[in-house]
């Protein structure tokens, strides 16, 4: 397979454009979130009205941006949204050139795989905020993990387009490593959605995230999006012993990746059954999330990088 | 999942230790006080979440330690790093976790609160579902949801037209139940998103079919690697000894192996400019067991064994793991003998496959057995699929491009009768340094190429062959394994995508003929929010008519959803 380094080239030209067009979303979601403070706390500060923000009357928090109307932190706020929008196209636009100059899913090593985690973290991100736009402020905490991430995707995991070894040649490929990268979109944000919510409720570091909408919101979003992301992995990691069967000999060897995956999976369960249990519904299914998040980023990095295992084709540098 | 001010039933989640007994009891009932107890402490839900870490903390070791079952040399690098710590680990199961008995004791645990847990409901959830949906709550104004207003119809009126909405007796419509109250009041009970319950047990009964699958292929399963030469060698899977390696089941002992025979052909590989692979195929034939009982042995059916694409035969696999090199060596004596060897060499270096070996004969035609023990001849040295030249060989491309080996021929006692194993790769370091077999030459061939012994003897590179290793797999659990990983999937599916919701209406006659004052209350019994929209919906659908008005204040809702956000749905 014959690489095509003119597409190979303009692939990684957008992916740059798509991190500088980031660094601007972020920094105009500063500014809104600054300037929120003048809008949303000043009449906090009078009327002390939103006391009930925190304590989770659902749009409480909403109303209490609203009025704010067209201010500045408004303004700020939509054209961070927009121009987010525009890095999603060229970040899209970027896999789909991988995708061409190689000839094959452009899901075969550490940076595509980054790239496209970040991609999915960011749709899923956009599509909450067609859902529940009052969640916008949060974009300022959204935004920059994947701002790392690409960071890293493009320095220290950066490969050159190539074709792929024997074992990654198969239609598994597009099917297992897309949803486990939908399913791993979805996880940040509603691990980010719990770190939010457990932060607004820890005293000091809470004036930090004052302004986000209520905790409540925080919570829901994490279990709803936590409650589309499971079937999704629990598919994926299906999908990838079917594969391992074909390709390794055998359909589960507790490989490194696979055992941090059922740690994951098992961790994931356990949050679903602690918001149908007393006394597990809030903080404590919060942490738990946000555990699973950690196993999540540790399957990603450390057993990719460090641990030495079936997966490791990941190619990296 | 808000509890429900009902008197609906709440799920098995009673707390252990309740109701102690009043009275000293008799030894007998507190032993069965103390099972009882114990019985629901272990299937509560706390007891499953604690279980659930407990299993996930339990494999992370799995991941972090080398273990054996994947690779044994990196636990023996272990135990050379940490020599103090090791041992213990190893006492303790770590380098094994998978099938160490406190990770079996975890699960087994979970499988068995699950199915404590899981039983009951299914039982209440099959008696549920022909029950009538539960009576209509006093005060609906404390639901939830809830709307009220008063309509120009009569109450069979607003009756028949509420059960047409909810769609009652069709096939998914709710599920509706009629009820009287004195004062000619009737109420409607309706509920919908009974298969999320279906979904959730399903879903955790297919876990222990999962476990179950899981348990009969290591039971057994088995799994062997054989290496085997292109241009006609074959391999049947008649025995143990003719694996390489074998890996048996608990309950396998090798007498009952599935028979089948291949024959590798032609082996071909592709690789990019760099040498990184790009396909490697095997050409062979295989013969099942039905064409072995026949009597079929002449004939094999052609099969393209590549990387991803196995050999399935009569429920085993035949996978293509691996390849290298087998160069050919020719050893003519002085008296004219001759005797050809050609066995595997082992890729040393995975990328150029650099690979290093010992090809082993003995003279031929001696009688006396210490004449013919201490004449041994060992070819050994490296081998080069597209050598580098110069006199240092070396590797520079895994393709047979130019090969070359670089080989020492030593002569004497190999040790071949000690009765020890030796391995097929290298010649026993010892009978070297002992003195007990000796260097008598040193070469670097070419194919075709040959080097002649002190003693008239010529060893000649005759060419190379290829070889392929194979792996047989067979596990009789895993279509069982695979079913259940569906069931559990639609059943995740169904329980986290369906809500279970509650909608009551109470009907009050009014003062006047044609009129009617209606209450509606509506509750959501999951975890997930937007049941007030579909609440919105019913109530502007049952209470927003088109009627005349009615003087009296429009249909109120007030509703403050708990679980609903603007903009949510
Ligand atoms: C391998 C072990 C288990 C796994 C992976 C697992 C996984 C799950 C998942 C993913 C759900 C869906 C949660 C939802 O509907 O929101 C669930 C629900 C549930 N599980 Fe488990 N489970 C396990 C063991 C158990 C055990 C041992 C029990 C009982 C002690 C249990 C009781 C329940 C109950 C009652 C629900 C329904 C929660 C609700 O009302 O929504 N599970 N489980």
């Amino acid at each position: 397979m014959p690489i095509d380094p003119v597409l190979a080239l303009f692939s990684d030209r957008l992916f740059f454009g798509a991190v500088a067009v980031y660094t601007l979303a972020i920094l105009l979601h500063a500014a809104e979130y600054v300037a929120a403070r003048e809008t949303v706390r000043a009449p906090a500060l009078v009327g002390a009205g939103d006391a009930a923000d925190g304590a989770g009357a659902d749009g409480a928090g909403a109303a209490g941006a609203e009025p704010a109307g067209r201010s500045g932190s408004e303004r700020f706020g939509r054209m961070a949204v927009s121009i987010t929008v525009l890095g999603v196209l060229l970040h899209g636009a970027s896999i789909v050139l991988r995708g061409l100059a190689t000839e094959r899913w452009p899901l075969g090593n550490m940076y595509e795989f980054t790239a496209a985690i970040c991609l999915a973290v960011v749709v899923t991100w956009l599509v909450v905020l067609r859902r529940s736009p009052s969640l916008r402020l949060a974009g300022a905490f959204v935004l920059p993990p994947v701002w790392i991430l690409m960071f890293l995707g493009g320095t220290v995991l950066y490969a050159q387009a190539a074709p792929v070894v024997p074992a990654l040649q198969s239609y598994w490929l597009a099917i297992h490593v897309t949803t486990v990268t939908i399913a791993s979109g979805l996880l940040v944000v509603a691990g980010v959605a719990s770190l939010l919510y457990l932060l607004s409720g820890s005293g000091k570091a809470a004036a930090l995230v004052a302004k986000l909408p209520s905790a409540a919101a925080l919570d829901r979003l994490a279990y709803r999006v936590t409650a589309v992301a499971f079937p999704i992995f629990t598919f994926a990691v299906i999908a990838g012993a079917i594969w391992a069967e074909a390709a390794w000999g055998r359909f589960w060897g507790w490989d490194p990746k696979e055992t941090v995956a059922f740690v994951s999976w098992i961790i994931y369960a356990a949050y679903l059954h602690a918001r149908a249990t007393a006394g597990w519904r809030t903080t404590r299914a919060a942490w738990i999330n946000s555990l699973g998040l950690a196993t999540v980023v540790f399957n990603l990095f450390f057993i990719n990088m460090v641990v030495a295992g079936l997966h490791s084709y990941a190619g990296i540098g | 999942m808000s509890s429900p001010p009902t008197a609906s039933p709440s799920p098995p989640e009673a707390a252990p230790g309740a109701a102690p007994p009043p009275r000293r009891p008799s030894a007998a009932t507190r032993m069965l006080a103390f099972g009882r107890n114990t019985w629901r402490g272990l299937t509560s839900m706390r007891t499953a979440l604690v279980l659930l870490f407990l299993l996930a903390v339990a494999a992370l070791p799995g991941a972090l330690l080398p273990q054996r079952s994947l690779n044994q040399s990196l636990v023996d690098e272990y135990f050379a790093d940490y020599p103090w710590l090791a041992p213990i680990l190893d006492d303790l199961g770590f380098f094994d976790v998978f099938a160490a008995p406190w990770f079996a004791a975890i699960y087994l645990l979970l499988m068995i609160s699950l199915v404590g847990c899981v039983l009951p409901r299914t039982v209440e959830h099959l008696r549920g579902m022909r029950a009538a949906p539960v009576a209509t709550p006093r005060n609906l104004s404390r639901l939830p949801h809830h709307a009220s207003a008063v309509l120009d119809a009569d109450a069979d009126t607003v009756l028949e037209r509420i059960r047409g909405r909810l769609g009652a007796g069709r096939r998914f419509g709710w599920r509706t139940a009629v009820r009287e109250e004195p004062g000619g009041v009737r109420t409607v009970s309706a509920e919908k998103g009974y298969l999320r319950e279906a979904g959730n047990l399903v879903f955790h009964l297919s876990l222990v079919g999962l476990l179950i699958g899981f348990a009969v292929g290591k039971l057994f399963g088995y799994e062997g690697q054989v290496i085997v030469l292109t241009g006609g060698g074959q391999f049947c899977n008649s025995s143990i000894l003719g694996y390489d390696s074998f890996r048996a089941g608990l309950r396998v002992d090798g007498t009952q192996l599935h028979p089948f025979c291949v024959k590798v052909d032609d082996f071909e590989a592709d690789y990019l400019p760099n040498g990184q692979p790009d396909s490697f195929r095997a050409d062979i034939g295989y013969q099942t067991a039905a064409d072995l009982a026949a009597g079929h042995t002449d004939r094999w059916t052609p099969y393209p064994l590549a990387v991803n694409h196995p050999l399935r035969i009569d429920g085993s696999r035949v996978y293509l793991l691996g390849h290298g090199y087998a160069p050919r060596f020719t050893v003519t004596w002085p008296d004219g003998q001759q005797r050809t060897g050609e066995i595997q060499w082992k890729p040393v270096d995975q990328v150029t496959l650099l690979s290093e070996g010992a090809t082993k004969f003995e003279r031929p035609g001696v009688t006396d057995p210490e004449q013919r023990r201490t004449n041994q001849l060992a070819v050994t040295g490296l081998f080069a699929p597209t050598s580098s030249g110069g006199a240092l060989v070396t590797s520079v491309f895994p393709d047979l491009r130019d090969p070359e080996v670089a080989v020492d021929i030593l002569r004497g006692d190999l040790g071949l009768d000690d009765g020890r194993g030796q391995s097929i790769f290298s010649v026993d370091q010892s009978k070297v340094e002992s003195g007990e077999l000796v260097r008598v030459a040193r070469a670097n061939l070419a194919p075709g190429e040959q080097v002649a012994l002190d003693d008239g003897t010529t060893v000649r590179f005759d060419g190379v062959q290829q070889w392929v290793s194979l792996q047989i797999s067979h596990d009789p659990g895993q279509s069982a394994v695979l079913v259940f990983a569906i069931t559990v999937l639609l059943g995740l599916g169904l329980s986290l995508s369906i809500k279970r919701r509650r909608f009551w209406v109470r009907i009050h006659p009014g003062d006047g003929a044609g009129r009617s004052t209606v209450e509606l209350g509506g509750l959501a019994r999951t975890d997930q929010a937007g049941y007030g929209e579909e609440f919105d919906r019913l109530r502007a659908d049952l209470l927003d008519t088109d009627l005349p008005g009615t003087g009296l204040p429009g249909p109120s809702n007030t509703d403050p959803p708990p679980d609903t956000h603007p903009g949510d749905t």
